[in-house]
C-alpha cells in the first residue's frame, strides 16, 4: 500500500511538471516534410520550414505582390530576355559563408543542372546567369519569362551555402545551411524540425524568437488538441468545423488568407479512351453540370464559410481574376435545358475523388446538386497516390483534385491547358488558348497579360475541361502569448515581428 | 538448448524469404504510381522520367527484387523515396520508440490482465467476477482511435496533465518520455489486457480444479499460497506463449496508436511509407517486422521450456 501511494505521488509530480522553454515557438504542422533541400523538396509543410530556414531572392506581401528579400531590387530588359537583380550587402550564410553573386550563380546552376533538382521546369527560361558584381547577377533568358521573378520568391529563390552544398551534394537535406532568420539544429523523421536563431541575421532585429520546432501532425483534431493544451504555441490548416470554437475560446486566435490556389474537378475531354462519355465529348453538358452547383452552399455546408466560392483558377480577391466573369448563381433550370439541347434526359457519370472527409463531403453535396439536373454521380473514392496516377494516365471522367496555387498566374492555369501542358490531364488542347497564354508568358506588362488570360478564360469558361469550385483559405490558429503573426496567400509562416510571451 | 535454437532460426529463413516476395509483390499491385507520389505537384512528364530511371523503377521486376535482396544480403536496405535517408538508419531511429512503447503498453497489460483474471477465477461468479468481465469487454470492444482521442481531450486538453502527443526520447528527458508515453501505452494496452485477462482467468479455472490443488488445500495451505504458489505458476504457460503471441497484435495495434497520437514509430513510418510508395521503406520495415515476431516466438518457445521443466526431455 506504501509503495502504491509513493508511485501514485511520483506519477502526480512528474504530471505536474509540464515542459515550457521561454522563447521557444512551437508550430504543429499538417505533414512531415519531405528532404529538407529547396533544390529537391516537393512538400507544403517543406515551404513553411523553409521561410524561417532559408532566405529567397525575393519575397510576397500579402497582396501577393513581389517584395526585396535578398535581392534589393531588380530590372527586365526591354525586350524581355535579360533580367538584372542587384543583392543586399551583407549577408552571410549560416556557416559563415558571404552571401553574394557568386553565391547567386551557384545556386541557380545549382537549381538548373543538379540531377535530384526538381527545380529545372521552374527555372527552364533561364539561358544563362552571371555574375555582374559583386552584389549583382545578370539572368540571361532563352525567351521572355513573365513568371520568372515569381518563382523566385519560392524554393527556385532560395539561396543556400555554396560551400556546404559543395560538401554534402545530394545529401545537403540533411544537414542544410542557407541564410534565413533561423539556423538548423536537428530533425527527427515524422516527429520534430528544431531550429535556433541566427544571431548574423541581416535582418535580426526583427527576429524575437530563439527556437523554433515543427512538429508533424496530420490529425486536425489532435493538432488542435496540442494546441489548447499549451504543447503548442501556433498550428496550420485548422479545419473548418473547428474555426467557430477555436474563435470561442479566449486562449486563442486565429489568422487567415484566401490561398493561391484551387478546389477543382478535372473533366476527361482527351486523355484516352474514357474520354469517351457524354460529359467528356460535349461542351454543353460540362457546362450543365457547372451549372447545378451551387458553389456559396458548399462553401457554407463543407467548409462553414471558410472558404472563398470560384469559378476561376484565381480567387475572386486576385487581381488577375476576370470581373467580367463572376462566380454564377445555381441555375438548375438552365441546367436542364442544356442537356436538353444536348440530347440527354440524364447522364450517367463516374467522378473520383480522395477519400479523406472533407473532399468526399463536398462530392456528396455536389453529387446531391447535380442529381437535380440530371446527372447520375457515381462517386469513387480513392486513396490520393491512387487518384493522382489514374489522373494522371487518364484512366478516369471526372477527378476532384486541388491545387496549392503559384504566385505568377501563369503557374495556376498554363501547363494545365496547353495543349502540351505538363499537367494537362484533361487532355484539353485549343491552339487559341495556347496562344493566349503564350503572350501572357511573354509580356510584363500587366494589362497586356490580364487581357490575354480574361480572353483564354473566356473559351475556358465555355470548354470546361476543368470546373473550378472555389478556393481553400489558410487557416492558423495560435494561443493568446503569440503576437504579431500574419497569415500570407501562400499559407506560409513568417515569424519576422512574431513574439511569444510564454 | 542451442542446438534447438539454431535449428529454429535456420527454419525461420525461408518464411522470410517468403515473406518478403510477397511484400514485394502486393506493392507492386498496389495501384498508384511512387513516382507521382514523389513529384508531388511537379508531375510534368520529364521529371516523372527522371525519377523513373534514377530509382530504377523501369527495370523488370525480378531485377528489381534481386537488387533489393542483393542488398539486404550486405546491410544495405536502400534509402528512402522521400527523404533521400537509408531505411536501415531510419528503421534504428524508429524501433526503440515502438519498442518502448510495446513495452509500456505490456507492462499495462500485465499489469490489469493477470491481477484481474485471477481474481475473476478466484472468485469465480460472483459480483468480482462479473466487474472484471465487464471491463474486460470494454477493453477488447472499445476502438483504440476513439479511446485515444477522448483521453486526448479529458487528460490533455480539459486537465492538462499529460502531453497530448509525440514523442521524447528518454535518453534525452526521462520522465517527459514516460509521461508522453503513459497514454499511447494505455490505450494500447487495454485491448491486451482484456484477452490476458480472459485466458489468464480460464488457465487458472483449469489448474485449479486439478486433483494437486484439491490437495494442497487439505494439506491447510492459505488461499494465497494455493493461488500464487500452485495455481498460477502452472497457470502461467499457456499466459507466457499468448503474451509472445500478443506481441504481433501489439505491432498491429501500434500503427493505430501511433497515428493518434502522432509517435515517430515503426507503425507511423510504415503507414506514410504505403500512402507515399516508398517501396524501400515498406519492405525494411515489414522484414524487421517478420523477424522481430519469429523472434518472440522463439523466446516464448525457450521460456516455456524454462518454466516447464517436463518440456525440456521434448526437445
Amino acid at each position: 500500500m506504501k509503495r502504491l501511494s509513493l508511485t501514485a505521488t511520483a506519477l502526480v509530480a512528474l504530471m505536474a511538471a509540464m515542459p515550457a522553454a521561454a522563447n521557444e515557438l512551437r508550430i504543429g504542422l499538417q505533414d512531415d516534410p519531405d528532404v529538407l533541400d529547396p533544390a529537391q523538396s516537393r512538400t507544403f509543410v517543406g515551404r513553411i520550414v523553409y521561410t524561417a530556414l532559408c532566405d529567397k531572392l525575393v519575397d510576397l506581401d500579402q497582396d501577393v505582390e513581389i517584395v526585396p528579400q535578398l535581392a534589393t531590387d531588380w530590372t527586365t530588359s526591354e525586350d524581355g530576355l535579360s533580367l538584372v537583380m542587384n543583392l543586399r550587402d551583407g549577408v552571410t550564410f549560416h556557416d559563415g559563408t558571404p552571401f553574394d553573386a557568386e553565391a547567386v550563380v551557384y545556386n541557380i546552376n545549382r537549381g538548373m543542372t543538379l540531377p535530384e533538382s526538381r527545380r529545372k521546369s521552374e527555372l527552364a527560361s533561364i539561358a544563362s546567369i552571371e555574375a555582374t558584381g559583386p552584389l549583382q547577377v545578370t539572368f540571361t533568358l532563352t525567351a521572355p519569362d513573365a513568371s520568372l521573378v515569381a518563382q523566385l520568391a519560392d524554393r527556385a529563390g532560395m539561396m543556400i551555402s555554396p560551400t556546404a552544398a559543395e560538401e554534402m551534394g545530394a545529401d545537403f537535406g540533411s544537414n542544410p545551411v542557407c541564410s534565413g532568420p533561423f539556423k538548423f539544429v536537428e530533425r527527427i523523421q515524422q516527429d520534430r524540425i528544431v531550429l535556433e536563431k541566427f544571431d548574423d541575421y541581416w535582418n535580426a532585429d526583427n527576429i524575437h524568437i530563439d527556437r523554433v520546432t515543427y512538429l508533424p501532425i496530420p490529425d486536425t483534431t489532435v493538432r488542435l488538441a496540442n494546441l489548447r493544451s499549451g504543447q503548442f504555441d501556433m498550428i496550420e490548416r485548422v479545419a473548418a468545423p473547428d474555426v467557430a470554437s477555436v474563435k470561442a475560446d479566449p486562449d486563442l486566435s486565429l489568422a487567415e488568407a484566401v490561398g493561391l490556389g484551387y478546389m477543382a474537378i478535372y473533366n476527361n475531354v482527351g486523355n484516352g479512351d474514357r474520354a469517351d462519355n457524354p460529359l467528356g465529348q460535349d461542351a454543353r453538358v460540362r457546362q450543365a453540370f457547372s451549372m447545378a452547383i451551387d458553389r456559396e452552399a458548399l462553401n457554407q455546408v463543407v467548409f462553414e464559410g471558410t472558404a472563398k466560392a470560384g469559378n476561376q483558377p484565381f480567387p475572386p480577391n486576385s487581381r488577375w481574376y476576370d470581373q467580367s466573369n463572376p462566380v454564377p448563381e445555381r441555375d438548375v433550370e438552365g441546367a436542364k435545358a442544356l442537356l436538353a439541347e444536348a440530347g440527354y434526359d440524364r447522364v450517367p457519370i463516374v467522378l473520383q475523388h480522395a477519400n479523406n472527409p472533407v473532399v468526399t463531403q463536398t462530392m456528396q453535396v455536389i453529387q446531391a446538386m447535380v442529381a437535380e439536373a440530371g446527372f447520375d454521380v457515381e462517386l469513387r473514392a480513392t486513396e490520393f497516390a491512387t487518384l493522382l496516377s489514374e489522373q494522371t494516365a487518364g484512366n478516369y471522367q471526372m477527378s476532384r483534385s486541388d491545387w496549392s496555387g503559384r504566385v505568377d498566374p501563369d503557374g495556376n492555369i498554363h501547363q494545365f491547358v496547353t495543349c502540351d501542358g505538363g499537367i494537362n490531364d484533361a487532355g484539353y488542347c485549343n491552339p487559341e488558348v495556347d496562344e493566349h497564354l503564350n503572350a501572357a508568358r511573354a509580356t510584363q506588362d500587366f494589362a497586356e497579360r490580364k487581357a490575354n488570360y480574361d480572353a483564354a478564360g473566356k473559351i475556358l469558361a465555355e470548354d470546361l475541361p476543368i470546373i473550378y469550385l472555389g478556393h481553400q483559405t489558410y487557416i492558423f490558429a495560435m494561443d493568446d502569448g503569440v503576437e504579431g503573426f500574419e497569415a500570407y496567400p501562400d499559407g506560409m509562416i513568417r515569424l519576422e515581428g512574431v513574439t511569444d510571451a510564454d | 538448448m542451442p542446438i534447438y535454437i539454431l535449428k529454429r532460426i535456420l527454419g525461420a529463413l525461408p518464411t522470410l524469404l517468403i515473406v518478403s516476395v510477397l511484400v514485394f509483390l502486393l506493392q507492386k499491385l498496389l495501384p498508384g504510381d511512387p513516382v507521382l507520389a514523389l513529384a508531388g505537384e511537379e508531375r510534368d512528364p520529364a521529371t516523372l522520367a527522371l525519377l523513373r530511371e534514377q530509382y530504377h523503377l523501369n527495370d523488370p521486376l525480378v531485377t528489381q527484387y534481386f537488387r533489393w535482396l542483393g542488398g539486404v544480403l550486405t546491410g544495405d536496405f536502400g534509402i528512402s523515396l522521400r527523404t533521400n535517408q537509408p531505411v536501415l538508419e531510419l528503421i534504428g531511429q524508429k524501433l526503440p520508440v515502438t519498442l518502448q512503447l510495446a513495452a509500456m503498453s505490456m507492462i499495462f497489460a500485465m499489469l490489469i490482465g493477470i491481477p484481474a483474471g485471477i481474481i475473476a477465477a478466484v472468485k469465480k461468479n460472483t459480483l468480482l467476477d462479473w466487474i472484471a468481465n465487464i471491463v474486460a469487454l470494454s477493453g477488447l470492444s472499445i476502438p483504440n482511435f476513439w479511446l485515444g482521442i477522448m483521453l486526448i481531450l479529458l487528460v490533455s486538453v480539459n486537465l492538462g496533465w499529460l502531453p497530448a502527443s509525440g514523442y521524447e526520447s528518454p535518453l534525452v528527458d526521462f520522465w517527459l518520455s514516460i509521461k508522453t508515453m503513459l497514454m499511447p501505452a494505455f490505450v494500447l494496452g487495454t485491448g491486451l489486457a482484456a484477452t490476458l485477462m480472459r485466458h489468464t482467468r480460464s488457465a487458472m479455472l483449469g489448474v485449479m480444479s486439478a486433483d494437486y490443488i484439491r490437495t494442497a488445500r487439505a494439506k491447510g495451505l492459505s488461499t494465497s499460497e494455493v493461488v500464487l504458489t500452485h495455481s498460477f505458476r502452472n497457470a502461467l504457460l499457456p499466459i507466457i506463449t499468448l503474451s509472445a503471441l500478443l506481441f504481433g497484435e501489439l505491432l498491429a495495434g501500434a500503427v493505430l496508436t501511433e497515428q493518434i497520437f502522432t509517435i515517430p514509430g515503426f507503425g507511423k513510418l510504415i503507414v506514410d511509407a504505403v500512402f507515399n510508395r516508398d517501396y524501400a521503406v515498406v519492405q525494411g520495415v515489414v522484414l524487421c517486422t517478420a523477424v522481430g515476431f519469429l523472434l518472440m516466438n522463439l523466446i516464448a518457445d525457450v521460456l516455456s521450456v524454462i518454466m516447464n521443466p517436463r518440456m525440456r526431455s521434448a526437445l
